[in-house]
């Protein structure tokens, strides 16, 4: 039995029966612990946006990493130190002329090894399916207004290539250390939904 | 056919190139979504080659490995009644057996996909 987010228990579904049964094997099979797989969960579950805030304020300081970024936004990442197996990363620039969200219409795909477990309104129909068609009255949903002047590129992560947004860096912000520049980075901001905000 | 090494195949486009993409229905697990089938894009990139997904999802292989490419649309080519900037465009991870070459005069070519011309 499964516990919904009102208390109520539910039965398991499918796949949640599957995983289960799957999971038991293997610890009965001793491929595998329990400890190892709780391990595991929380690594998952404890990470978030900040491996990806990190390298947009590396990017923000240093023009030649952010060069070697756009070129390879895989290689940029494992410069920090941040073990990315087989992620095939892209990193798009915010100009003052463009800005860029990022959508997987088909599921949820996302760079889970930088932003750690995508938002739930991220795997959801309603986003899917209109950032796409009216990327605008999304962002303004989201309480993000981009100007007429600014164009919009919507990238639809359809394939094997994952993506990463570089906003453009807040004015005020002469003097920040790479740490100060970071935290004003949200993972909202590095799918394109939102921009970081002018301390 | 487009020549294939025993592993991958050969990278057809270049980015610029005008391309559009295959009006085809197919069975079974396909990444490219239905809204930009049968419309013209240019290539922005060449992502690399990738084990072809519409074989991965029945536990085949997947070989020879398909190039992959970031194909950019304009997006008021997309949507009709499109409301935004002129410049607002798309870009969609398109394999290359869903491309072919949008040559000038050749607009109303057959969209059917090789498969369905066998």
């Amino acid at each position: 039995m499964n516990e919904d987010e009102l208390g109520t228990y539910q039965p398991l579904t499918y796949y949640q029966m599957m995983e289960v049964s799957l999971r038991e094997l293997l610890v009965e099979k001793g491929v595998i612990t329990e400890a190892e797989v709780e391990r595991a969960m929380g690594e998952i579950r404890a990470r978030g946006p900040e491996r990806g805030a990190k390298m947009v304020a590396r990017a923000w300081l240093d023009p030649a990493y952010k060069a070697r970024m756009l070129a390879d936004g895989s290689k940029a990442a494992e410069e920090l130190g941040f073990e990315v197996p087989g992620l095939k990363l892209i990193v798009v620039e915010n100009t003052p002329s463009v800005h860029n969200v990022i959508v997987c219409t088909l599921c949820s795909c996302y760079p889970r090894m930088l932003l750690g477990l995508p938002p739930d309104w991220y795997k959801s129909r309603n986003y899917r399916s209109r950032v796409v068609r009216e990327p605008r009255t999304v962002l303004e949903e989201f309480g993000t207004q981009i100007p007429g002047e600014v164009s919009i590129r919507v990238h639809d992560s359809t394939a094997d290539m994952r993506y990463l947004v570089l906003p453009l860096r807040p004015a005020a912000t002469e003097g920040f250390s790479e740490d100060q520049l970071a935290a004003l980075v949200r993972r909202d901001d590095l799918i394109g939904v939102s921009v970081p905000i002018q301390p | 056919m487009t020549a294939a090494t025993a592993e991958r195949v050969e990278a057809r486009f270049a980015p610029g190139e005008r391309v559009r993409v295959l009006e085809a229905a197919p069975l079974g697990h396909v990444r490219t979504p239905w809204y930009i089938r049968g419309h013209r894009g240019v290539i922005e990139r060449l992502c690399g080659a990738f084990p072809n997904p519409e074989e991965l999802a029945y536990a085949r292989p997947g070989t020879p490995r398909q190039p992959l490419y970031r194909v950019r649309f304009v997006q008021k080519d997309i949507w009709p009644g499109y409301a935004g900037h002129a410049g607002d465009v798309i870009e969609v991870e398109i394999f290359q057996h869903w491309l072919i070459r949008d040559e000038k005069g050749a607009q109303d070519a057959p969209l059917r996909p090789p498969w369905e011309l066998r």
